[in-house]
């Protein structure tokens, strides 16, 4: 099992993105460390014969009939964007 | 009037209306006079709309003298986890990310309460987005324990809880993804009840970690547990894990099972780090079922309760790294000021929107899923969780249910464990092997501490089999009165 010590915080939160402030990358690291240190006892229990459980009552392959359904209405759909003009969501410039 | 009302039980109050004793506005009034008494010391809610929770009152008051009545809950307000959406109230998850959003369509359980003629009827506090054990991570306000101001309500559905204790709701819905539903509500002396994973749907239910959620009921009396369940739960196509099977009249099904049951006691769970008047309380009720009867056997679940909270901490946190991502700042939620690109704006609205817990949470599960990790962690997890589920199987073979604490002690203090997210972690240990298993679980109360504190008793039942578990529940409650005890405010 992979070592405590292996958290790289600045790794882990550009994959999460989070921007963190360096209080937080110093506590955060300390608070995981003691986290994983705990967790690490999970490499004592013998896992070579045994199925992984996805969840407890794995219902899989549930079909719906393809018929169509009122969805919401744009109005409803935007009420929340922070940010709207001409029925679409406003974001930063991604392509110049 | 109204205090005479406020401690009644749901089926009273039905039985009330029934008989045109009370209106649904006089009951709707006497829970917002309550809530204005007391919350400013609770702080229970996070949001309520008196006059559209009177405007329900009086068109259920309407429905009855038409005779159009819905169904059992009609009349009777029922608070909501501010974690479920209700169209057109808001829907925060004690979260700065979602402080002003507002659902747009009503999840599952909402719409069901509502064909059942209930009474919604304000958002009760969490902690952020459910991840906690102490409601002290909501990012608006800390809910106190209506037993003691001084102490937490528990968590993460501290609101509900409280709000029950309190006086200001007669049912409350929470959800429990590790304990979140038993552990508030024994730290609050209140009901509280967890259904096997898959009974109630989770449609409309803001996800944490999808393969641990589920929805259930807190109530004054198991009866009541019974009957808001038997209104939320069954099939639902929106959720498609939802179990594809009609459920039972739970009010009436209770009645009709009757002991003695085999009931099997965890050696591990009375072990050191259990709270001595806590093991105390919790060993009379065993020996109150003996008496009644009901052979008692000791089992063993040596991988849940050496491991659960390790496995859940891997899987919870991956599975809320992966839910979570949705919140980017692009369609809802907060959105950062400073945003210079695209990329740029995810990572700022996320850091002025999360929380700490959430964000250690995020970054935990993150690195668990992490190129590299993903077989020694989560993969890992994922086989503990079939052994886990296994300790259960095999203590079924002998006896009916399990009889268990529901936390390590009583209502702790504010601050107590704030600064120490592992010490919170750990008080998990008896209800989170639970969610792993897709168990369901209840919490009644058992007895208070020589302080005045409520403590929980924790019976564990067999999948899909919950009219058992409540009929055992309430074989308890029954010859007990906790549930009559009520904290001066």
């Amino acid at each position: 099992m992979a070592s405590p010590s292996d958290i790289d915080i600045d790794y882990v939160a550009n994959l999460a993105r989070i921007a963190l402030t360096d209080t937080e990358k110093e506590i955060f690291s300390r608070q995981l460390g003691d986290v994983l240190r705990y967790i690490e006892k999970l490499s004592a229990v013998d896992v070579s014969h045994v199925e992984p459980t996805a969840h407890a009552f794995p219902i899989s392959n549930v079909w719906a009939e393809d018929t169509p359904q009122p969805g919401l209405p744009v109005e409803a759909a935007l009420r929340n964007a922070p940010a709207q003009r001409d029925d679409m969501i406003v974001v930063p410039v991604v392509v110049e | 009037m109204s205090s005479d009302l406020i401690f009644k039980s749901a089926a009273e109050l039905a039985a009330l209306l029934e008989t045109g004793q009370v209106s649904s506005v006089e009951l709707t009034q006497a829970f917002i006079d309550r809530r204005r008494a007391v919350d400013d010391r609770v702080k229970a809610f996070n949001s309520f709309d008196e006059t559209d929770a009177l405007a329900q009152a009086r068109a259920s008051d309407a429905r009855r003298a038409g005779g159009e009545m819905r169904g059992a809950l009609e009349g009777i307000p029922v608070g909501l986890k501010d974690v479920i959406a209700v169209a057109g109230q808001p829907l925060t998850c004690s979260s700065r990310m979602l402080a002003n959003f507002v659902s747009p369509y009503d999840a599952t359980v909402a719409a069901r309460l509502k064909s059942a003629g209930a009474i919604l009827w304000g958002r009760l506090n969490m902690d952020e987005f459910a991840m906690g054990s102490s409601t002290e991570n909501s990012a608006f306000q800390t809910t106190s324990n209506p037993w003691d101001l001084e102490r937490v309500p528990g968590g993460s559905s501290g609101g509900p809880a409280a709000a029950l204790a309190a006086g200001e709701v007669p049912l409350a819905l929470g959800s429990d993804t590790g304990g979140s539903i038993r552990q508030p509500a024994s730290f609050c002396g209140v009901v509280g009840f967890k259904p096997t994973y898959g009974l109630v749907s989770r449609y409309g239910l803001v996800a944490f970690a999808s393969s641990l959620d589920q929805i259930g009921p807190f109530a004054r009396t198991v009866e009541d547990a019974a009957l808001l369940l038997g209104a939320i739960g069954g099939h639902d196509p929106l959720d498609s894990t939802s179990y594809p099977a009609a459920i039972p009249d739970y009010r009436a099904e209770i009645k009709k099972h009757r002991g003695p049951w085999k009931l099997g006691v965890p050696k591990e769970y009375f072990g050191p780090g259990l709270n001595a008047e806590v093991a105390g309380a919790v060993r009379a009720a065993i020996e109150f079922y003996q008496g009644a009867g009901c052979e008692i056997r000791e089992v063993s679940l040596p991988v849940a309760a050496e491991y659960a909270i390790a496995t859940y901490y891997i899987i919870a946190t991956a599975e809320a790294s992966s839910n979570l991502a949705r919140y980017d700042g692009v369609r809802y939620g907060h959105r950062s000021k400073e945003g210079s690109d695209a990329i740029d704006l995810y990572f700022k609205s996320r850091a002025e929107g999360f929380g700490p817990e959430v964000k250690r949470r995020i970054i935990l599960g993150t690195y668990v899923l992490s190129s590299g990790y993903y077989d020694a962690f989560y993969l890992r997890a994922q086989k503990v969780r079939t052994l886990i589920r296994q300790d259960f199987l095999n203590a079924y073979r002998e006896v009916d249910a399990l009889l268990a604490p529901v936390a390590p002690t009583a209502a702790f203090k504010k601050g107590e464990k704030s600064s120490d997210p592992l010490a919170m972690y750990l008080s998990d240990i008896y209800t989170i092997s639970l969610n792993l298993a897709g168990l369901p679980g209840i919490s009644i109360p058992c007895g208070f501490t020589r302080e005045g504190l409520p403590i929980g008793l924790q019976i564990i039942g067999q999948p899909f089999q919950e009219a058992g578990l409540l009929a055992i529940a309430r074989a308890y409650e029954q010859a007990h009165g906790w549930n009559g005890m009520n904290p001066k405010l």
